[in-house]
């Protein structure tokens, strides 16, 4: 069950909701049939959580939404990109443990 | 905090096995499931080789379904990865993050995590036409050139899966014979969508800068002799590395980094168990995983039984049992 605090995000709505946005954003590149980006679910999940209000954590569906997969070369799922001011700041391929996503989110918050 | 008989590192098959084993022997195991949840067997499709299924089994339902059996006895789990453990003091301490936990045995079952082949233009393209993961990521390849690396089993297997997808394999091996079964090596020689490049070696991946792949240079391992191969994307699977960083110093390994087991089970530490691929390499199967991780509950539960009642006791008997 996503946490209602993780954005969807679209092919539509990703030059507002990331690249535009104030905040730093968090952006969880998966798809249904990726066995290992349903298991860092439940990080997401708690990352937006945990930084609520301070960091917009959201998803996109790679499948449903190719133009922003290929715009950004995304060969390889999970993959985390970290956006602020529009530009990629952090990024992390395949799965990763929640301390080493909040020490890359605390270097830009 | 409560003192558990047992926790168990790792939760692939033997991970989980154990964890049966030791629920159902009442040793009430706490399960530390790890980074890479669910073991090798999460990242495969079809597992054709595991008992009992007559028409094969998915990978990741297989280990659901063992998660679950574990856990309907009683197993715990815990959705984290262990940080560091302390075998020099008794009871055991194993950490995470977030908790910790001592125990008066540990059963190692951390398995192995897949090789890369050591390339800077290697690790600059992971995620970005790289991977090590074919059930993961051969959707990006649709009617694209592609090359896997590699000569076992695995490599073949993931060759014949990325068919379904790329226009085009090409599997790069070092030798001029495949390690692989004879069954798997059958069906990827008959597949018209695979090709072979024997005798060669990756020397690197074009092109970092564009930060995508556009192709490998081969170099021939008898004549020397380097080429250019055009493809989008490469898979690595080229084996697999035991995931023993955590204990080093602590426990005994063999200088590939596997976990040294003697008379079953038992490490060089009385009350620390290890199986699976984390201590095997030359079986390397799911169901010998499995095998030695009910050893492992085995052991762990005979060690646990010849113990004192009071943990103070424990850490003068540690060298003779």
């Amino acid at each position: 069950m996503a946490s209602e605090k993780v954005q969807t995000l679209t092919d539509t709505n990703f030059d507002q909701s990331v690249l535009k946005s104030p905040q730093t954003v968090l952006v969880d590149f998966w798809a249904e049939w990726c066995g290992p980006c349903r298991r860092l679910a439940p990080t997401i999940d708690e990352l937006a959580h945990d930084y609520d209000g301070r960091v917009v954590v959201g998803k996109l569906n790679v499948d449903e939404n190719p133009a922003t997969q290929s715009r950004y070369s995304i060969m390889g799922i999970p993959t985390v990109l970290i956006f602020k001011g529009g530009e990629i700041v952090e990024q992390v391929v395949g799965l990763a443990d929640k301390t080493t996503f909040k020490k890359l989110i605390d270097k830009h918050v | 905090m409560a003192l558990r008989d047992v926790v168990i590192i790792g939760s692939g098959p033997a991970g989980l096995t154990a964890a049966l084993y030791a629920a159902r022997a009442n040793l009430k195991p706490i399960v530390i499931e790890g980074l890479e949840a669910g073991g090798q067997l999460m990242l495969t499709t079809m597992v054709e080789n595991w008992p009992g299924f007559r028409d094969g089994i998915m990978g990741p339902n297989l280990m659901e379904e063992m998660r679950a059996q574990a856990g309907r006895f009683g197993a715990e789990f815990v959705t984290d990865s262990v940080t560091s453990v302390d075998f020099r003091h008794r009871p055991f301490t194993t950490r995470t993050a977030h908790a910790e936990f001592q125990s008066r045995a540990v059963i190692i079952a951390t398995g192995a995590s897949a090789r890369l082949l050591g390339l800077p233009s290697e690790r600059a393209l992971i995620g970005h036409g790289v991977s090590t993961c074919a059930t993961c990521d051969g959707f990006f390849f649709r009617g694209k050139p592609i090359a896997v690396v590699g000569g076992g089993d695995s490599a073949l297997e993931e060759a014949i899966f990325l068919t379904k997808f790329a226009s085009h394999v090409t599997l790069v091996h070092r030798r001029d014979t495949l390690r692989a079964s004879k069954i798997m090596q059958d069906k990827a020689v008959s597949n018209p969508k695979i090709s072979f490049a024997w005798n060669s070696e990756v020397d690197d991946v074009l092109d970092p800068a564009a930060g995508t792949v556009s192709g490998i240079i081969l170099r021939n391992t008898v004549t020397g002799e380097r080429k250019t191969l055009a493809v989008e994307g490469l898979f690595v699977a080229i084996g697999h590395t035991p995931n023993t960083a955590l204990f080093k110093g602590q426990i005994e390994t063999d200088p590939a980094g596997y976990i040294v087991t003697n008379e079953g089970t038992r490490t060089n530490i009385p009350g620390v168990f290890a199986c699976g691929d984390v201590q095997d390499q030359i079986y390397r199967q799911a169901i010998t995983a499995a095998g030695s991780g009910c050893m492992a509950a085995i052991d762990a539960e005979h060690y646990v039984d010849g113990l004192p009642q009071h943990v103070g006791d424990v850490t003068e008997l540690s060298s003779e049992v």
